[in-house]
């Protein structure tokens, strides 16, 4: 089983004369200008041209697309808003990109069943905008929310600010629509509780774009909460901070977000969108508690007693609905912040217990002076999702390939501690090489024959989320993992 | 029958069974037995394999063996104010001395009880696994993190597999604090009251956590913080249940929702029993036998041999499973309404996936594999 990467060689002119009976001319890209804006996603660092983009307007073009390409070997990059940051949507040199960008209508939304039908190119925030005369709205928000599109939530499994209290896309979505590489539709779940047989819904929610193509997705909308404040706490020190936020937690107490910051991330913040943070700290925590007024005096009580018996220094609870939106503008806009102090940053994205932050920290400080690069920390503290941003110049020789081995060292470290790789960015291309190191061979073959159940031919995404045994073959051999060789049964060559 | 209380002896059990492709009949504490297609194979007992290895509460996760009674796992969670939100069934007191359900079958069957409503399901909770696959391999996906989004999600595409994809060797679950307060109430209604009702209320932010509708009466529990309960009583309306106190045992409310989480309500009683789970504001179906209404409306019981009832399930847009029945009929119409064709081709591939001798289950979840 150390088969090579699969090689792909792709007759262009074949596929564009094919592609060109199949979608009028408007849906169809393939000069070299048109195809530059896809060439990357939200990870800029990679990049690769497709050979043709296709943006379909209806389900009949996507089967057809996907029915020539498995019929030509071809392979297909499924693509929504392209704001991913794991390089899932990178277009493949010998592929196609097929952008779901005009998939952009809300079809349905019912307020007694409290749910909503809407196409894969609608974006994550206009959801909520749609439910909201009604009292509702679609909990996850990742912070790309303005942009970020429902398609691509699902092929991520995106989380967000507030995912700690109302779960990841895989606990708000109901049901899909999925076209296979050989154009077949599946309906995977349903608008009741469940659905017969395997729960193909979670297996299809974060697969990356390698199993199917979604065309429709049905999404659970909540009531809106009457009422939110936050807490803000300053600490001295970031272990004290991290004890804190397991503190919260014991005392029985789920806010509807909980988030740190560490000294750089605020200074990066605090000049460019004053939202008060005590530039003093080590660390701050943000936490959000939601709910009807008397719930949320309650729960902010309770909570101002944890973090003051934690040791926070300054406490300050928001008093109004801007103050409180001011004190999440600061860690809203950290990674832009954090982009106006650097020429480019690095962001990972790896989980850990709780309990284990400080020495994550400590660690990171220690790679900062090995690599020469400095790193400003955001985390979502309460369920252990770190976001370090690594600081490098792509100008300077060397920096990148710096910044690539720093984030690869905080990630296998974030597996070592007894987390992941990736909490809700996706491997993509990013992380191929790490998943080396969280899974083994039988994990990865086993992954290997779930891709193979829903595309045998290997079309969609290739290279992408689960690596070939052979690059973990040649990974371990450029890398030995805590002293020991990974794959020690594959053969080196 | 073979029985086993290590790994080894589990992995030694399934690659026997492999190699000479002796079909497995997976079993905890039987309490499910009644649940799925026809039990079929060598009894493969995992009820020895049990322990609870390791339990955070700041971190919020338990992992525990698969063989651990569901009732050691929630008493060690309430030790420390925590809980299973799902609710599951225990079904225990079957045969004398019987510990009831087992983590791993609560997690190979996937049935969560009444607070499915507000908290989610099994499979919600599922973050990681110990898998044991139908070679004999051991396989870990997952973990004890609440966001891990590296591979495929196959620790919830196992809950509700009915063990037709691998052992459960070890599972982690995310745990959540109990709340802080309970209160029940009930109301006067009939069945399209309640779903009218349950579904206006489903829209607004109120600490819902459970509903139980049986013979015109409509039970409401409601969780959370102290503040958020008397509120919520407060603009619903309706009768106290008193709640249980623990100086005079268990009280009524307190016994009504065991006795629904459990089944042992007179509404889930007879000799064929149907679920169905539909999308919340369908209307009545059109069926006779209705029994109970759970779920905000999503889930609703039948009685009877009824020949309706799956055609009727599809067209409210849900399903019907015959959950309790004599063997015959069972066998007969199957237990799960049957999958299109593309659909079950696909199941099959998945289980070839991890079981390609298909000695695991087989049966139990289709006739087909």
């Amino acid at each position: 089983m150390t088969n090579p990467e699969p090689v792909f060689a792709t007759d262009r002119a074949a596929l564009v004369a094919r592609l060109r009976t199949i979608l009028p001319a408007h849906c169809l890209l393939v000069g070299e200008e048109d195809l530059r804006p896809y060439e990357c996603d939200g990870l800029t660092a990679y990049r690769e041209l497709p050979l043709a983009v296709c943006l379909p307007e209806a389900e009949g073009q996507v089967i057809d697309v996907l029915r020539t390409c498995h019929q030509l070997g071809v392979p297909v990059v499924a693509r929504g808003a392209g704001t991913g940051l794991s390089g899932g949507a990178m277009p493949h040199a010998q592929g196609v990109v097929l952008s779901l960008a005009r998939f952009n209508r809300i079809l349905r939304v019912d307020r007694e069943a409290r749910l909503a039908v809407v196409q894969p190119g609608v974006r994550n925030l206009a959801v909520s905008e749609a439910a909201a005369p009604f009292g509702l709205y679609y909990a996850p928000d990742p912070s790309s929310q303005i942009a970020c599109t429902l398609g691509g939530n699902v092929a991520e499994n995106s989380g967000g600010v507030h995912c700690l209290k109302y779960g990841l896309t895989v606990h708000n979505v109901l049901r899909i629509r999925v076209v296979s590489i050989e154009g077949e539709v599946f309906e995977i779940g349903s608008e009741g509780p469940d659905a017969p047989g395997y729960d193909l819904l979670a297996l299809l929610i974060g697969s990356e774009g390698m199993l199917g193509v979604v065309t429709e997705v049905t999404v659970k909308l909540v009531p809106k909460p009457e009422l939110a404040q936050v807490v803000m706490a300053s600490f001295d020190d970031v272990g004290k901070a991290g004890d804190a936020v397991a503190a919260i937690i014991a005392a029985g107490i789920i806010p509807a977000g909980l988030e740190m910051m560490d000294k750089p991330a605020t200074a990066a913040v605090e000049p460019y969108v004053k939202a008060g943070y005590d530039l003093n700290a080590a660390a701050i925590l943000l936490c959000e508690s939601d709910g009807t007024p008397e719930e949320v005096a309650e729960e902010i009580a309770r909570v101002t007693e944890v973090l003051t018996a934690a040791g926070a220094g300054d406490i300050r609870v928001s008093q109004s609905e801007t103050e409180r939106l001011r004190f999440w503008a600061g860690r809203k806009a950290a990674f832009p912040a954090v982009g106006r102090i650097t020429p480019d940053y690095y962001c990972m994205d790896g989980t850990i217990p709780r309990r284990r932050v400080a020495e994550m920290l400590s660690a990171i400080a220690g790679m900062e002076k090995k690599y020469g690069l400095r790193c400003a920390n955001v985390f979502h503290a309460g369920d252990g999702n770190l976001h370090p941003l690594i600081m490098y110049d792509a100008a300077q020789a060397g920096e990148w390939e710096r910044a690539e081995a720093f984030g690869a060292e905080i990630l296998e470290l974030s597996v070592a501690l007894g987390g992941s790789i990736t909490g809700e960015h996706g491997v993509g291309i990013e992380k191929i090489n790490q998943m080396c190191v969280q899974y083994t061979t039988p994990e990865l073959e086993t992954f290997h024959r779930i891709k193979a159940a829903f595309d045998e031919s290997g079309l969609l995404n290739p290279g992408k989320a689960v690596p070939s045994l052979h690059r973990c073959a040649e990974y371990g051999r450029m890398h030995v993992h805590h002293g020991e060789t990974k794959f020690p049964e594959l053969e080196r060559f | 029958m073979t029985r086993s209380s290590t790994l080894d002896d589990l992995v030694a059990a399934i690659r026997a069974a492999h190699d000479s492709r002796t079909p497995l009949r997976i079993r905890g504490a039987g309490s499910k037995d009644f649940y799925g297609g026809m039990l079929a194979g060598e009894v493969l007992d995992v009820a020895g394999y049990r322990g609870i290895v390791a339990y955070e509460p700041t971190e919020l996760y338990i992992t525990a063996k698969c063989g651990t009674p569901l009732a050691e796992i929630e008493a060690t969670l309430a030790d420390k104010g925590q809980m299973l939100a799902f609710e599951p069934p225990h079904f225990s007191g079957v045969t004398a001395g019987d510990a009831g359900a087992t983590v791993g079958g609560c997690v190979a069957a996937g049935l969560s009880g009444p607070r499915r409503q507000q908290a989610g399901a099994v499979r919600d909770f599922m973050l990681g696994v110990k898998l044991i696959d139908g070679t004999g391999q051991v396989l870990n996906f997952g973990g004890q993190v609440m966001k891990n989004v590296a591979g495929y999600d196959l620790s919830r595409l196992l809950a509700g597999s009915l063990g037709t994809l691998g052992v459960l060797a070890e599972v982690t679950l995310k745990v959540l604090p109990r709340p802080v307060a309970e209160q029940t109430l009930v109301f006067d209604m009939n069945e399209g009251e309640a779903i009218s009702w349950l579904n206006q209320w489903g829209g607004q932010p109120l600490p819902l956590s459970a509903s139980f509708w049986h013979e015109n009466q409509l039970w409401l529990r409601l969780s959370g913080a102290r503040a958020a309960v008397e509120a919520a009583r407060g603009k619903l309306g309706g009768t106290v249940v008193p709640q249980g106190d623990l100086l005079r045992g268990v009280g009524d409310a307190e016994k009504l929702w065991i006795s629904v989480r459990e089944q042992t309500h007179p509404a889930f009683s007879g000799p064929i029993l149907w679920r169905l789970a539909l999308p919340s504001t369908a209307r009545s179906p059109g069926l006779d036998g209705l029994r109970a209404i759970e779920w905000g409306g999503g889930l609703r019981w039948y009685a009877g041999e009824l020949d309706a009832v799956r055609g009727a399930a599809a067209r409210a847009g849900g399903h019907a499973v015959l959950y309790h029945a004599p063997e015959s009929l069972r066998c007969r119409e199957g237990a799960f309404a049957s999958l299109a064709p593309a659909l079950l081709a696909l199941h099959r591939r998945l289980k070839n996936s991890f079981d390609p001798g298909r000695i695991l289950n087989p049966g139990r979840l289709y006739a087909e594999f």
